[in-house]
Order: C-alpha cells, then structure tokens, then sequence
C-alpha cells in the first residue's frame, strides 16, 4: 500500500482504497489509490470497462446505475481530517461544483439548450454563493471567459449553446467547472468529439488554469497521446485496478506493467511506420475475472504465480508504483520499427476521379477534386470535420446524390447514385462506417448482417451460404459462433470486425473505411489496423483510409491525400507528406497532431517532489 | 462471447418476453386471456341459446337465471357468454387492419422524406379531423349496417394515428447508418422498409396496437350501443347494454355485466400495453458502454 507521505505539500485531492461495489455484490473498482497535487494533472487511462470514469465519478460522490460506494476515503486539499466520501448527501451537494468540479465529455448535451451561456455560467455562482452582488458575478463571469480564452462581451454571452463551435461549448463546460475557483477538477474524456487543433487549444486552456489557479485535474481519457500531452503524472487502470501509477516521464520511457508496454506499443507513431502491438484476448468484466492478477490470461510474461493471489500495489521506484510480479518484464516498450512502403510502379488505375463536386443548395462541400487510385494501394485521405472527407467517401459508394464528377472504376464510369450503378460496380467497392454500433443493424444477427451482403451478390443454398459467412468471419478473427448474435453481444472492436466481414462477404476490389478506429481503444484499434494491413496484402485490396490521424496514417497507408475546405491541398507517398510537407495546411495539421511522448510538449511536467 | 446466451425469435415475441418481467404486463396478459377464454368458451358452458325467451322480463337474479332476465326475458347469462365473442373478433381485427394501414403509411412517409411524406401527412390530417362515430355513421347509414363494414371503418379510422406514430418512431431510424448501407448496396426499397426499418419499431408498434385494441372495444362498443354494430337478436356485450338501459337503476346487472366484461378485457390490453411501453423506457435508462 501506499503511506501517504506528502504531507507538506498541498494536495488537491488524496484517495484511499476507493471502492465501487456493483448492486450484484463484486466491485467495478477496487484498492484505488492516488493524490493529485494542487496544479498538477493526473491523466487516468484505460479501456472501456477499466473503470476510470467510475473514479472520477466516486471523486464526486457519484456512483452510476445502482453501484455503490463502499469503501476507502477522499480527502480534499489537504484536508485530512474530512473523508468527502463520508459526507451526508446535503453537504456532498455543497461541495460539488465549488470546491471538485466537472467537466462532462459532450458539452452540447451538458449545456442547457434553452438558456443563453451567460445565465447559465451566472446560475452556477448563485447556486452555491446566493449572496453574490450582480456586478461581482458579472466581473468573475468575464475574468473566466477570459481565463478560457472567449470573448468577454455581453453580445456573446447572449448567446445560446447551438450558437457556439464545439470548442466554444467545451470552453463554456470548463468555464462552469473553474468560475468558483474549485480545488479539483475531474474532465471526463473532454476532447474526444473535437478536432486536434480545437483540441489542442482546450488541453492548453485545461494546463493553464491548472497551473495559474492551483486547480488539481483528474483527465480521464483513452488516448495515451492527451495524456502525453497535458499530464504530471500517468494512473493506468485495467479491469478495476490501478495498474501503474506514476510520474508521466518514467511511465512513458520506462513503463513497468506488461499492459502499460502493450498499451504504449499499440499506439502508432507520427514519424515512422511500426508493427502495432496488440494484445491477445479481451479484458475481463467484472463478473468473471480470473483470479491472481486480472492481466494474466493476456500477458506474455506471466507464470504460475501471477494467478494465485491477488497482486499487491508496489512502489518500485521513487515515486513509481506498480500491480505486478514481473514489473518490468514483457513485451519491448518500443514496437519494431518498419520502413515505409515502396512506391509501386504506376499501373492502370482502378479508381479514377476527376473534378468530383459536391453543393448542397449553397454550399459546396467538395470543389473540383482530382486522384487515382492504383490497385493495391492504400490511400489515406486526411482533413479535420469539415474539409469534406466522409462526404467524398460517399460520394465514391453512391450515397450523395449532389455529386457533379466523373468517378471511373476500371475504366467504367460511375453512376452518381448507388441504385443507378451495376451489380458488378456495387460489389467492387465496400464501404465500412465510422460507428459499428450505428452501421449494424441492432435487430438482426451477424448471420442475417453478413447474410444481407452475400445474398446481395450471390445466390447459394443454405449450407454454402453458412459456409461463406462463417469464412469471412475467421478471416477477421471472429469464430463461427458469432453468427448467431447480436451486435450488442459484442464489444466494440468485435462489431467493427463484423463490419469489415460483412464488406469482405461482397469480395470487394475497394474497401473504403470511413474513421473506422476513431471510436475504438487504442488496443482494439491496433488490431483492426493489423487485420486491415493484412487484409490488403492477402487480398491485394485497394484501401481509401479515411481519417485524421496521421499517426496511423504514417502506420497504415502508402499515400496520402490532404483535404482542406473540400479542395486537394497535398498528395504524395506518405513519407514524403508526412516527413517533408509542401501545403501550409498540411504543416498546420502535423503541427497540431499529439504524439505520445514528451518531446512535443509545450510545457514540461512539474518536477517531481523529492520524497 | 460464446457462453452468452442468444435471444431468437421474432422481434415482437422478444419484446413480449422482454416486457413479461414486469408484475403489469402478467396480470394484463392473465386479464385478457381470462375474458378471450369466456369469449370463447363461452357458447359451450352457456345454459340456453342467447335468443330464446326463457322466462319473464327482467326477472331479478336466481330461481336458474344467475344474472336474471333481460329486457325480452332472456338469459343474460347466456347472452354474456355468447356476446363475447363479436366484441373480441372485431376489436382485434379493426386494429389490426388500422395497424396495417398505418404501419404501410408512415413508413413510406418516414423513408421517403421530402414532398411524399408531406402528401401522406397531410391526408392524413384530413382523415383525422373527422370523428371516428361521424365517419363510420357516415358509411353505415350509406350502405347498411354489417359486421365487416364496421370493422373495416374502426380500422381506417385508426390509420391516421398509427400513421403518425409509426412517422415518428421510424423518423430516426432511417436516418441511422445501417439503412444507408443497406441504400448503397442497392438493396430494395421494401425490403429496407420491412426488413432494416420495421424489426427497430416493433416496440412502439405493438404498444400502439394496444392502445388501438382499447379504443376499437370501446368504439365497436359505442357503436352497438347505438343500434349500428351486431344487429339483434345476436347477443353482444355492446348491444346488450343498449337494450337493457331503461331499466337500469332498478336492474342494473343487465347492463353492467357486459359493460364490466368490456371494461376488464380493455383494461388487460391497456396493462399489456403499458408493459411493454415499460421495456422502452427501460432500454433507453440502462446505461451503455463502460461499468
């Protein structure tokens, strides 16, 4: 365990053995500890289900949908003598908002429609400082909109939430969360909906604040590069354990716990191209965890011992504590290095678009954009939301009736609308979604998903059809059992492999992937981009990777393609792009792409206390 | 994955297997199997035929007429058993043919978007601002009062509601991202309809459906009351009370036996209906994603 032995310097917040027990009995979270000194930023990551975000919550003296919180104490800037956890609900209440705030993940639902964001920064000072002079509440209302860097006059605090960017509503959610100059504030994955660039800007507002005002910050996130970026110091959290915890340069350069390695190799490199690590099987829920240390099933260093007994929480170094017998051990923390792809010699292309224009009545969200692509390539096509990158992916599959364009596919011309295209030019190109949970339809299972591609193209009886389906289900991992449930049967990564499956069931020549890793962890998305890596190869697939990361681009793709306002800033071998940019936007989009380390950091982490 | 238990079966069946764990959908179902088994059985068990004059006028209850005598001195017992079958058939099958009607309109509506879906809408609204009682008198007074033209009218009359809910739910289905995969690889157009769209409202559908079912017995009922449903001398919980209302503060069993029969099966639809609502609600609170 450890001591709390700080007990000189200020801490925002000082956590004890946290628990969170299910309704069922068995915990979500359990032996939590951690202290996040006053201006300091504690990145927690983690998977889905790792309970991060159930901490964060506890931090507030919440517990979702039936959990409870049954053990270990919150002290809250240096005051040790109260345990918040302890606190009756009345002065939990008070204590919400002034003195630990929170910052939700999608301001736009967190933000009251209805009311200008004037009124609504207003109502959080009334709320918990009644007595509050109207000219006090306006002056701090625009010393904080400052302090996050929005206009401060009256025009704009008039407005209405709709009216504000993305960024702006983020700001806005921070805004709320500091104006009573809390001791603590917990963002729960605050910039995950936003761009780089606007989420650059709010990572560098959260840092400041922090750090000018003495706020401690609990960021939780699933991006290790947010976390490189913006934390002092690094929890990782897997099946309801803190796994490692520690300073963010030790856990970055020399992380302990075999899944903070994998986790660190799983996450693709801006400047060179490396083989992604993934891990084997899938984490544990909380009802059926193995016993010993939960990691066991899945880590390449385990042995008979680590299954035993559950493993204490140690401090290997200074300041550097970790859940594991073999800390140190497993897979290299840096995955191999690879070369970047060779430029093939220019065949016939497959895929010929010249001029493709798209208006929506005024508005023209593609102008004039021109590329080939050759057969067997991927092409990466790279631009923040609005640069018309998903539009031109559907124009390519028939779905935006608005296109003025010639698109050739092997010479052919394509129809503007799938329905007017031919049986043959609908299966050479399959298109997967950004979202499996939107793309699959929840009422039918993966035989009948699959089943609707494959009938679409083929005519079969029942016994080959089975056959096929279950095919292209080994091909991207999944076993024959699959078919027969539902998509929310499965997790995340499992559905987007369902979706790749269903496009493969067409036996497609181009594939065009739409985001598809964006909403996934970093492990799971290291996987599918093996699995596609490898499709490409074995079916000499042509691939339009649409995306804006350009990590995984560096990891993925053989050219890019850069839109910037529906136009072609910049096409060449992705080394080239990517290393040597000729467009200013492309230089601006590298610029703000986070990697994960800390040579890009504005701001070095705090030193460290010596003990 | 493996060891999770699969759910199969049809969708509706699903729901109903969903919404059974709740104590209202239990006692709804047992509510109105109840009365569709008197219904049904009923003729069987049932001491004399309903249009023989067995004794005098509203003779009161005992001496062999549990329930006494009606207005002409038949058994209303016998005449409840028998009357439950009209009422069941004919609220069943307005609805259904109002459900059908519907479902079709607001789905082509909802998928069509842009002036079709205005068209439908609108005449819909025109079909709507005319009274059910209004516009089935309309065309039983035209062509005569019969069993099938009733049913059939109850249940256009209902289209226009079932048009707009199944709008409305189905609204936000075609906008997700499966129907558009479904548009790009050229599937047709009835089949996204029936297969893509419809299994994903099945919920609010059969909630709808029993909502139609309440106001068919309660119209078909009005409408015996008032002469225009099951002629006599055919017994039917409706037109029983229609005969037997001049007596009814000194006989009253004649008119609130069928009337409490009509009551009960409405009221176990309605508690069907609000269990299955219940699994909606339910859905939409569980929260997803992380523990």
């Amino acid at each position: 365990m450890i001591q709390a032995t700080q007990t000189e310097a200020r801490f925002a917040v000082d956590v004890r053995g946290l628990r969170v027990e299910l309704p069922g009995g068995g915990d979500i979270v359990d032996d939590v500890s951690f202290s996040i000194r006053a201006g300091e930023v504690l990145g927690v990551v983690g998977e889905s289900g790792s309970g991060k975000t159930t901490v964060g919550m506890a931090l507030l003296g919440f517990a979702r949908g039936g959990a409870r919180i049954t053990g270990g104490t919150v002290h809250i800037a240096g005051d040790t003598s109260t345990n918040m956890l302890a606190l009756d609900s009345e002065k939990k209440r008070l204590l919400r908002g002034k003195t630990v705030a929170y910052v939700p993940q999608d301001p736009a639902s967190a933000l009251n429609p209805s009311l200008r964001i004037g009124l609504q920064l207003a109502e959080v000072i009334e709320a918990h400082e009644p007595s509050t002079q109207r000219a006090e509440i306006e002056r701090r209302i625009e010393a904080v909109m400052a302090a996050v860097g929005l206009p401060t006059d009256k025009v704009f605090l008039e407005r209405y939430p709709h009216q504000l960017s993305g960024g702006q509503q983020q700001r806005i959610g921070i805004g709320m969360a500091v104006i009573l100059a809390p001791k603590l504030i917990v963002l729960d994955e605050p910039t995950t909906g936003l761009d780089v660039t606007t989420q650059n800007k709010i990572l560098d507002v959260v840092k400041k604040l922090c750090r000018e005002q003495g706020i401690g910050a609990l960021h939780v996130t699933h991006d290790l590069s947010v976390i490189a970026n913006i934390a002092d110091q690094i929890m990782v959290m897997y099946s309801g354990r803190v796994v490692e915890l520690g300073r963010v340069e030790t856990i970055l350069t020399d992380p302990q716990h075999p899944y903070t390695r994998a986790l660190l190799g799983a996450v693709p490199e801006l400047r060179y191209r490396t083989q992604l690590t993934t891990i084997p099987g899938a984490a544990a829920r909380p009802a059926n965890r193995p016993s010993g240390c939960f990691f066991h099933p899945r880590c390449p260093a385990a042995e008979p011992a680590c299954k035993a007994e559950p493993i204490g929480f140690t401090e290997v170094v200074a300041r550097h504590w970790v859940r594991c017998l073999n800390a140190g051990s497993g897979c290299g923390t840096r995955p191999e290095r690879l070369p970047d792809p060779a430029m093939a010699s220019g065949g016939k292309p497959v895929l010929d678009v010249r001029a493709l224009s798209v208006s929506y009545s005024n508005y023209r969200v593609l102008d004039g954009v021109s590329f080939t692509a050759d057969r067997g390539e991927c092409l990466a096509i790279v631009g923040e939301s609005g640069s018309g990158k998903s539009t031109l992916s559907r124009a390519l599959i028939g779905l935006v009736r608005q296109q003025a364009s010639t698109v050739l596919f092997d010479g052919t011309p394509l129809a503007p609308r799938a329905r007017d295209r031919s049986r043959q030019q609908l299966q050479a190109i399959q298109y997967i979604f950004q979202s499996p949970h939107n793309s699959l339809n929840p009422r039918q299972t993966v035989e009948q998903l699959v089943g609707l591609v494959y009938d679409t193209f083929h005519r079969t009886d029942r016994n080959r059809r089975r056959e096929a389906i279950a095919n292209v289900l080994s091909q991207v991992g999944l076993t024959p059992e699959t078919m027969n449930v539902f998509p929310d049967q499965l997790s995340g990564g499992e559905r987007q492999r369902v979706a790749i499956a269903r496009a493969l069931a067409a036996d497609p020549e181009i594939l065009v992937c739409d985001e598809i890793t964006s909403a996934l962890d970093v492990s799971v998305r290291a996987a599918i981009v093996n699995l596609l890596k490898e499709l490409k190869a074995r079916r000499k697939l042509t691939m339009l990777f649409v995306t804006h990361n350009l990590a995984l681009v560096r990891n993925l793709a053989d050219r890019v393609l850069v839109l910037h306002k529906g136009e072609v800033a910049e096409i060449g071998p992705v080394g080239e792009v990517i290393d040597r940019p000729r467009h200013a936007y492309t230089r601006q989009l590298l610029a703000n792409a986070l990697e994960a380390d800390l040579d890009h950091r504005v701001e070095a982490p705090q030193p460290a206390l010596r003990a | 994955m493996s060891s999770l238990p699969t759910l199969h079966g049809p969708t509706w069946f699903l729901a109903f297997r969903e919404a059974s764990r709740y104590r209202r959908t239990r006692i709804g179902i047992a509510v109105t199997l109840l009365v569709i088994a008197l219904a049904l059985l009923g003729p069987l068990i049932a001491p004399y035929r309903p249009d023989a004059f067995v004794g005098r006028p509203f003779m009161p209850p005992g001496g062999g007429f549990l329930l006494g005598t009606d207005f002409r001195g038949r058994d209303v017992l016998s005449r409840l058993l028998y009357g439950g079958i009209p009422v069941v058939w004919m609220s069943f099958a307005a609805a259904s043919i109002g459900m059908v009607l519907g479902v079709t309109v607001g789905l082509v509506a909802a998928y069509s978007k842009g002036w079709v879906d205005e068209f439908l809408m609108r005449v819909m609204d025109v079909f709507l601002s005319i009274p059910l009682i209004i516009f089935v008198l309309l065309f039983v007074s035209l062509i005569g009062t019969k069993e099938w033209l009733v049913v059939l009218l109850v249940g256009v009359a209902h289209m226009p509601q079932v048009a707009r809910i199944t709008r409305g739910v189905a609204a936000d289905i075609v906008e997700r991202e499966f129907v558009q995969f479904a548009e790009a690889l050229s599937v047709p157009r009835w089949r996204i309809l029936w297969r893509e769209i419809l299994p994903n409202i099945t919920t609010p559908l059969l909630v709808e459906f029993g909502i139609r079912i309440v106001w068919s017995i309660a119209g078909i009922a009005a409408l015996s009351v008032m002469g225009y449903g099951i002629q006599p001398p055919n017994a039917d919980w409706g037109l029983m009370i229609n005969e037997n209302r001049g007596r009814i503060a000194t006989r009253p069993l004649p008119v609130l036996a069928p009337g409490l029969c009509i009551a009960i099966f409405a009221f176990g639809i309605n508690m069907i209906a609000e269990g299955i609502a219940g699994t909606i609600s339910g859905t939409s609170r569980k929260s997803g994603g992380e523990a």
